[in-house]
């Protein structure tokens, strides 16, 4: 019997359904929404790469914003790492990546050796790079700020890792480091642990602000978590040019990056809006740092800290569109 | 949960155990304690003497070579033949499914701004097609989860990651069915695949997923070969088991009968055998839906892509909803494949009712389904799911409550924890490891291999390590030896405790499996984030990590083995006057040791799997290894060599570990 009352429901449902339906919009209506007016601009597709960091994605969230909104281009991002991500210049399935921190290897492959990417101008950003210590503990001891500084706090930063000696704590992997070295010329009684992602190393800085904990490690701007826990440099020894020539006896800072945008030399020829729009694209630290925070720690979606950052900025997003 | 049920049974269908050592005058405790004792005294006077060490940034030649070799493939991509009409050809086709799929379920397609069949359609489909494979139950199980993606606000997302998995899942069969099929009846081709099998499933997929973006180029294509080449081997596997197990006494008779190869492959082998190859297509379709969070790195859409995304803003509430989505979609999947596979014994079972009235209700199922599809393919309200997903925000604030209740209230409790294991235990083990020369502990792995596996696991060792000195990353090989072996231990610790109470009770294995299963599917990168503010960047961290993913299975193996003692046996030792106590380590335990064997194989080789996860979060060594090779081009080669150590490690305890089942069963 039960067999009969299955049949005799799915039936009334299907019936329900269809009754229901009768007043439903139908996809394609003029009135369906969603009908992206312009969408079919000259620009075409315009494929932007979005490395993994929340900086980087406040710079594609910006570009992509303006050149669908702008420029009427139809954007596809893809979530790639470096490595993959200037690969895809010669297979035509990147145009653009907007913000490059030196790799001098991927450069010289790329660039000068396939000749697949090219140099798109300086995104207006500075990226250093250093040592950073948590606030609570430059406030608590002013002079370690100073690396000379360091070993006499050497043991302070000794962990379960490190060996007995004090702990440097790097990130991601990708990231540019010269820090085993610096470490070694530099005669510092510490070991470089590697954390092995950004996750872990700001993870590791929240809690040390938090618990008052002793950590120092690898860092750079800008960067969203600043924004959070306003982390402080220590000073190395100051950089002068050619001083990081040989790898292996750095013993001074890290240079200032002026990030740049680098696109495949398809894309710089093709006459495409979305060109001139990267080529143009400049803004500062705090910009970036901005839209940023509006990303990670006010969790609005890509799309919205966009807007509300271009609403906001009209004459900068206009010089690029110049 | 990938290679949980298919082990067990290849350890038997390999031939015989050798014959029993005979005259075996020294016990096999007192020759372990022999060679540790030896161990010890030449640590104590060879300290960090030849042991390999290579810094993080250095290469040896052979990493060099593999660099040159990869970039070589790189820049000739364009003029090389191969990949005009091969390579290029099967990224097409597989390229071409995969949009399909998605063009019908997940992706706005031509001009229509919503994919063909929308969510009533796909939630239709989902149910119809799993009452008609399995029962009713599933299939209310189906609509209800696929309902729930929609609430969770991650319906597009959600479709993304099943069209990927559907078409990775159909590819892998097109290949592993009729492999599987020819290595059921061909023992030499068995022997053959077996180490490619090995190799496909622990090789790291870091370390491939380069070189694929490289052949396949990136997005839907790479990602499901990454997934195919990673979910295949489980249905190869028990395939071959299934054909292999088909009774003798069955094959003689269509035989006599006059049955050709042929037909009698088609009529009496694959029949016979289809409710456990249905059981390998569920481990692959597991196996497959643990890539989704990987291929999401070379920008494969769907939930991954949510997961990876929140975890750069530590946005562990986020992650969470869309690892939930995962785990919801894995326990569908895998609770209709189950019902699928018993479906016709259950059917043979119930009263003949049922089979009168299956034929009318299937169709009318289907034009219910047919009325939903097109429904969903016309009107926008069967199309785009409705509301706005609060589900999912309140579960994404509810995890993120709990986490930051954790961190706030356990840390001091978790550091003591970790402090403890880290120094009493870690540490001074991979001292040993890495401090003592390499010949020696090389020695001492072999001498152990043939004290616990007999001499052919002392040879697979002795081939094992020194193709890893080869590698040229020894000395991170042993760190992440050290890590392994520390967490397997712990591992088999807690497989004891909770498997032994799981197998003696059914409530609670009922109470607690749901959660065991949750635990292997639920991608690791969504836990990264507690983990971290709970235990900091260390090795520990990454053990932590591997327990949760590697505890399940040794619970369940042991589970089942305790399960397995005869009942009588254990009501004789009770009217014996046995306590609880004496039962479990007298009885229970010795009677099912081979599933403790095998619960400690599975354990390590589950617990080596996580290496490259943990390190993300910083255990360093192999991990680390791996990972930067996928970051850094001229650190690939590394890369590679690293995934090669954590292979040889794989096989190495895995040949051990099931020698000394096969001894423990004989």
């Amino acid at each position: 019997m039960a067999r009969h009352w299955r049949a005799g429901a799915a039936g009334l449902a299907v019936l329900g359904l269809t009754l229901t339906a009768c007043g439903g919009a139908k996809v394609g209506d003029s009135s369906s929404g969603s009908n992206n007016a312009g969408s079919s601009g000259k620009c075409g597709t315009f494929n932007l790469a979005v490395n993994p960091w929340v900086g980087y994605e406040a710079d594609a969230a910006v570009v992509a914003y303006v050149a669908q909104h702008n420029l009427g281009c139809t954007v596809t991002k893809k979530n790639l790492k470096e490595e993959i991500a200037w690969q895809g210049f010669g297979t035509g399935e990147v145009d653009a990546v907007l913000e490059n921190w030196g790799h001098a290897d991927l450069t010289k492959k790329y660039i000068s050796g396939q000749k697949t990417a090219v140099d798109a101008g300086q995104t207006g950003n500075k990226g250093i790079i250093g040592w950073y210590v948590p606030p609570w503990l430059a406030k608590a001891h002013p002079d370690i700020l100073e690396w000379k500084n360091l070993n006499k706090y050497a043991s302070k930063f000794k962990t379960s890792e490190s060996g007995g000696k004090g702990q440097l704590l790097d990130g991601d992997p990708s990231y540019v480091t010269n820090d085993a070295a610096l470490v070694k010329n530099l005669k510092l009684d510490f070991k470089v642990v590697y954390a092995g992602s950004e996750t872990a190393l700001i993870q590791a800085f929240r809690t040390a602000e938090k618990n008052k904990q002793w950590v120092i490690g690898y860092f750079y701007e800008p960067q969203w978590f600043l924004s959070e826990v306003p982390l402080k440099k220590v000073s190395l020894p100051t950089y002068t040019t050619g001083c990081d020539a040989d790898a292996a006896k750095i013993a001074c800072d890290y240079p200032v990056y002026n990030l740049n945008k680098i696109v495949s030399a398809k894309f710089a020829k093709s006459g495409s809006p979305a060109y001139n729009l990267v080529k143009n694209f400049n803004w500062t630290n705090d910009d970036q740092n901005t839209v940023a925070k509006y990303i990670a720690q006010d969790k609005m979606t890509d799309e919205a800290a966009a807007k509300k950052w271009v609403d906001a900025n009209k004459d900068k997003v206009d010089a690029w569109l110049k | 949960m990938t290679v949980a049920i298919e082990k067990p049974e290849k350890t038997k269908a390999v031939e015989p155990a050798a014959p029993a050592k005979g005259a075996r005058k020294v016990s096999r405790p007192m020759m372990i304690g022999a060679i540790l004792v030896v161990w010890l005294v030449l640590f104590a006077v060879l300290r960090g003497k030849q042991t390999l060490p290579l810094a993080a940034a250095d290469l040896t030649d052979l990493h060099r070579r593999i660099n040159d070799f990869n970039d070589s493939i790189g820049a000739n991509r364009n003029s090389n033949p191969l990949f005009l009409y091969f390579f290029n050809e099967i990224r097409l086709v597989i390229d071409n499914l995969v949009t399909f799929i998605q063009h019908l379920i997940s992706q706005p397609s031509g001009a229509r701004p919503v994919p063909q069949v929308g969510w009533l359609g796909v939630v239709g489909i989902a149910g119809y097609v799993s009452w008609a494979v399995g029962n009713w139950r599933v299939a209310l199980l189906a609509v209800a989860g696929f309902t729930f993606f929609g609430l969770q606000g991650l319906w597009q997302e959600s479709m993304d990651t099943l069209a990927l998995t559907l078409s990775a899942v159909f590819v892998a069969l097109l290949f592993a069915i009729p492999l599987g099929v020819w290595a059921g009846l061909s023992d030499r081709f068995n022997r053959i695949m077996t180490p490619f099998l090995d190799f496909m499933q622990t090789m790291p997929t870091f370390v491939y997923l380069a070189p694929l973006t490289l052949f396949f180029l990136i997005g839907g294509a790479s990602a499901t070969i990454a997934t195919v080449i990673y979910a295949a081997p489980p249905t190869i596997r028990i395939t071959a088991h299934a054909i292999r197990n088909v009774s003798k006494t069955t094959v003689e008779a269509a035989d006599s009968l006059g049955a050709t190869r042929r037909q009698s492959l088609l009529k009496v082998l694959l029949p016979m055998s289809k409710r456990t190859v249905v059981m390998g297509v569920n481990q692959t379709i597991m196996a497959a839906l643990a890539m989704v969070t990987i291929a999401a790195l070379i920008n494969a859409p769907g939930l991954g892509a949510n997961v990876i995304q929140a975890l750069q803003s530590l946005d562990v509430g986020t992650a969470f909803n869309a690892g939930l989505a995962i785990v919801v979609m894995a326990i569908v999947l895998d609770r209709v494949t189950t019902a699928a596979s018993a479906r016709e014994e259950n059917a043979r079972r119930s009263k003949n009712t049922f089979v009168q009235w299956r034929r009318p209700l299937l169709g009318a199922g289907a034009v219910v389904t047919a009325v939903l599809i097109y429904l969903s393919h016309t009107y926008l309200w069967a199309a785009d799911f409705p509301g706005d997903g609060t589900i999912g925000s309140h579960i994404a604030s509810a995890a993120d409550t709990a986490t930051n209740w954790a961190q706030d209230n356990l840390s001091g409790l978790t550091n003591a924890i970790r402090d403890a294991i880290t120094n009493g235990l870690l540490n001074p083990f991979q001292t040993l490891l890495t401090d003592s020369p390499w010949w020696l502990v090389g020695v001492v792995l072999v001498a152990l291999g043939v004290v616990f596996g007999g001499w052919k696991a002392g040879v697979t060792t002795a081939v094992c390590v020194g193709l890893l000195v080869g590698t040229g990353v020894w000395s991170d090989g042993m760190t992440t030896l050290a890590s392994t072996l520390v967490a397997t231990v712990l591992v088999m610790v807690l497989g004891i405790v909770f498997g032994v109470w799981m197998g003696r009770s059914v409530l609670v294995d009922r109470l607690i499996r749901p959660t065991l299963d949750a635990a292997q599917v639920m991608p690791p990168f969504v836990y990264l984030v507690p983990f971290l503010a709970l235990f900091g960047a260390t090795r520990f961290t990454a053990i932590v990590a591997a327990i949760v993913y590697g505890a399940p299975v040794t619970m369940k193996i042991i589970a089942d083995g305790i399960r397995a003692v005869p009942e009588t046996t254990v009501e004789a030792a009770t009217s014996a006057g046995c306590n609880t106590w004496q039962i479990i380590t007298k009885v229970q335990l010795p009677m099912s040791r081979s599933a403790l064997t095998l619960a400690t194989n599975q354990g390590l080789i589950y617990v080596l799997s996580m290496v490259v996860v943990g390190g993300l979060v910083g255990a360093g060594a192999l991990g680390y290894d791996v990972v930067a090779g996928f970051s850094q081009g001229q650190l690939y080669g590394k890369g590679l060599a690293a995934g090669l150590a954590i292979v040889l490690l794989g096989v190495m305890f895995d040949r051990i570990t099931q020698a000394a089942a096969r001894r423990a069963s004989a």
